[in-house]
């Protein structure tokens, strides 16, 4: 059997276990770690600007491909560094090993240099974690690592490694295990077929069905069994904000997305809807609005893979705790050979009810109201001009809204965003993390001024590693979204809202060796991203700017029923 | 209402943090918690008591559940049960008052396990309540001391919590 030090076991795991990239940044306690990672060409090794990025670029890979993305990032600071990404992982259920550099294990405890009890501050924001105690486990922890990030309600792995169980001179026998059961830990497969056929039984009475589809279609691989299941029902599909592309964004059952900035067609739907079959979602606040007055005539049905979602702050009439793609495929088949079918004349009811409230609002927004583009129309004509098909990193704020609101998401895992945390900062990296594993495929990071700041270091990365996305910084000159509760809460007080002593993003760009483009008028935006985008070997920063005084609607009223909407300066349901 | 919950989990470094953890991020109440390793050294067995609304208990049976280490979960309270705490409380023990406690102490089965010129130290197992209600009949004026185990408990007859 081949002998191997604790550093080249780290290496060679996660080669085996099929990773191509890693992100990372090196210290003391990683450098046997680094030595490995030199004297190999299997595993891949990008070098970022700051820890955080590190999490992005790896959290967005595993977004875009369902598989666990990895970083490696040294003790004390390197670790604290990257909670914001594992936080960021784990509000959105993200599959992702973390692997920390630790002081040796005969320090712990000592307050040495740059000491951080990294399984204690991590604990709260992962799935779980391990620490080395000895090195003969690595493979075995790896390869645990892996199976808990990746099955079940995936979630982000932290594997602290203390310096000493990396030392090149120990060397031990290296197998890497080619299955691991856990006798504690057993996600299920399938849902419970009775379940299952209630439910069915209940869609095919049900008069005002609205099917409510979140991330877990996503991450489960579910999204053909979703469209198939809804269109064999003629159901109105709603999508919360990680679940958009579960269902096709331009189809005439899309109903659009839900909640807080949610569509005013999607909310009425499932405000007066009588069955609520949700999917992989899980009935967070952003969503649901006041818990009191959520969906009052509706009764729920409610998939997840996990049970502690089920009934957690809305109560399921029929709980079914299994994999999407199984038990939505099982919904299929029994719909397929159902003698019962949905009443027509009740689904022709429901759809017309549901187009007029369509025509009534339809993502309508005023263009005449400020002499400056609007972001809405930003976004709009990057649909057009990628043909709806781009990946799209998004930031945090209202450029995040106006994405999920505007861009026509047709395919799964195309929709990049930090919904569950709402980390500013997210959106270069996830873009970086997308387009090298992606390179032929138009990877976008919708931003804002504010955000771009929070991880602009990246721009070196990007040069370094030459990843041609191309940035659409929505220049509000604000934080918008702030600015915009300000506006409606707390009688347009800007406390803070406004970012002061801008760079010259242009300028800015151009120093890290990109391309830079200005745009201010509506009129010249579609040549000027027809422009960006046919530049395939350049990273191209757009500074758009639009309205600053712009707010994203519909809005919810807090604490208010699903209906209960803002839908514009002027206008209240 | 107060319920008993009883969890098998492995014996693994990390692991009885991460069961704390869980009751205060998520805003969980913990009356009592005692935790020590089973015949089988592998696993610990842990019990904790806590306060709380059907909905919430459900939620921490769940989120126990969840967590990687935890094995298997049980709510004692929901079936039939026994439960017991341990408590050893030191008295000022002068004049009058030795014949006082040593009586009370027998009507609660108690045991004296040490004894000085004015103290007492008395041990007594049994629910929860007796001992809170030990305390009581003996007044907080002659108690120096007290410490209790918090509550174990097991299902009563064939239902066991194991691998
Ligand atoms: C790291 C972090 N800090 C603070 C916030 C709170 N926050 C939410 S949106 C927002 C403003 C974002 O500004 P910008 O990126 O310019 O986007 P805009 O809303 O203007 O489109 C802020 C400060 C956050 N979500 N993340
Ligand atoms: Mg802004």
């Amino acid at each position: 059997m081949e002998q191997l030090s604790g550093g080249e076991m780290v290496i060679r795991a996660l080669r085996d276990e099929g990773v191509k990239h890693i992100y990372g940044y090196p210290g003391g306690a990683l450098l046997h770690i680094y030595d490995a990672l030199f004297q190999q060409d299997d595993v891949q090794h990008v070098l970022v600007r700051h820890e955080q990025a590190a999490t992005h670029m790896a959290d967005a890979y595993a977004r875009a491909t369902g598989k666990a993305g990895v970083a490696l990032v040294t003790s004390g600071p390197g670790a604290t560094n990257a909670v914001t990404g594992i936080a960021t992982a784990y509000m959105d259920s993200i599959p992702m090993v973390v692997i920390t550099g630790q002081v040796m294990s005969t320090l712990i405890g000592e307050d040495a240099f740059q000491e951080t009890d990294m399984i204690g501050v991590s604990r709260p924001v992962v799935k779980h974690s391990f620490s080395v105690q000895n090195p003969e486990e690595i493979p075995s922890i790896i390869k645990k690592a892996f199976h808990i990030a990746e099955s079940g309600r995936p979630g982000p792995v932290v594997v602290d490694v203390p310096k000493d169980m990396t030392n090149p001179t120990d060397r031990f026998n290296y197998e890497y295990p080619k299955n691991i059961k856990l006798r504690s830990y057993n996600p299920v497969s399938r849902g419970h077929s009775g379940q299952i056929k209630k439910a069915i039984d209940m869609v095919l009475d049900a008069k005002r069905l609205v099917i409510y589809s979140g991330g877990g279609v996503i991450l489960g691989d579910a999204s053909q069994e979703l469209t198939e299941l809804a269109q064999l029902l003629n159901a109105p599909v709603t999508n919360t904000l990680m679940g958009l592309g579960g269902y096709p964004g331009t189809d005439r059952q899309f109903i659009g997305m839900l909640g807080m900035h949610g569509s005013y067609e999607a909310n009425m739907a499932m405000h007066h809807a009588d069955l609520i079959l949700a999917v992989g979602a899980r009935f967070d606040d952003r969503v649901t609005n006041g818990v009191d007055k959520f969906c009052p005539t509706a009764k729920i049905i409610h998939v997840d893979i996990d049970p502690a979602s089920i009934s957690k702050t809305i109560k399921a009439d029929v709980p079914i705790v299994g994999p999407a793609k199984h038990v939505l495929s099982e919904m299929v088949s029994l719909v397929k050979n159902s003698k019962k079918q949905p009443e027509k004349g009740a689904i022709d009811a429901w759809w017309k009810q549901i187009d007029e409230w369509r025509t009534r609002h339809g993502g309508r927004y005023l263009t005449d109201d400020s002499e400056k583009m609007k972001p809405q129309q930003v976004i709009e004509m990057l649909s057009k001009v990628t043909g709806g098909d781009a990946y799209i990193c998004s930031d945090v704020g209202q450029h995040q809204m106006f994405a999920a609101q505007y861009y026509k998401f047709n395919k799964p895992n195309r929709w990049i965003n930090s919904g569950g945390l709402g980390t500013m900062g997210f959106g270069l990296p996830a873009a970086m993390g997308v387009k090298m594993n992606f390179p032929d495929e138009e990877v976008v990071c919708v931003t804002g001024e504010g955000s771009i700041q929070m991880n602009i270091q990246e721009l070196s990365t990007i040069s370094q590693y030459n990843i041609p996305l191309k940035v659409i910084c929505l220049n509000n000159q604000s934080l918008g979204m702030v600015r915009q509760w300000q506006d409606m809460n707390y009688e347009s007080r800007h406390s803070h809202s406004y970012m002061e002593s801008l760079p010259d993003f242009i300028k800015l760009v151009e120093a890290y060796g990109h391309v830079g483009m200005k745009v201010d008028k509506y009129e010249d935006l579609e040549a000027a991203m027809t422009k960006a985008f046919a530049m395939k070997d350049r990273m191209v920063f757009m500074d758009i700017t639009v309205d600053p005084f712009e707010h994203v609607y519909p809005m919810q009223v807090p604490r208010g029923s699903m209906r209960d909407m803002w839908l514009s300066k002027t206008e209240r349901t | 209402m107060r319920h008993i919950i009883s969890v098998l989990m492995e014996n693994e470094p990390g692991a009885l943090s991460r069961v704390v953890g869980l009751f205060s991020q998520r805003n969980f109440n913990i009356e009592s918690l005692t935790v020590a390793p089973t015949e089988d050294s592998t696993l610990s067995r842990l019990t904790v008591t806590t306060i709380g609304s059907d909905r919430v208990i459900e939620q921490i049976t769940k989120q126990l559940n969840k967590l990687i280490d935890v094995v298997k979960v049980v709510d004692l309270t929901e079936g039939d049960h026994v439960e017991r705490e341990l408590m050893m409380i030191k008295l000022k023990a002068s004049g009058q008052m030795r014949a006082e406690i040593k009586r009370t102490a027998d009507i609660f089965r108690g045991q004296i396990i040490d004894v000085t010129p004015t103290t007492y130290t008395v041990q007594l197992t049994g629910a929860s309540d007796k001992l809170d209600a030990f305390i009581d009949t003996l007044g907080t004026a002659h108690i120096m001391e007290v410490v209790r185990t918090g509550v174990s408990g097991l299902s009563r007859g064939e239902k066991v919590l194991s691998l």
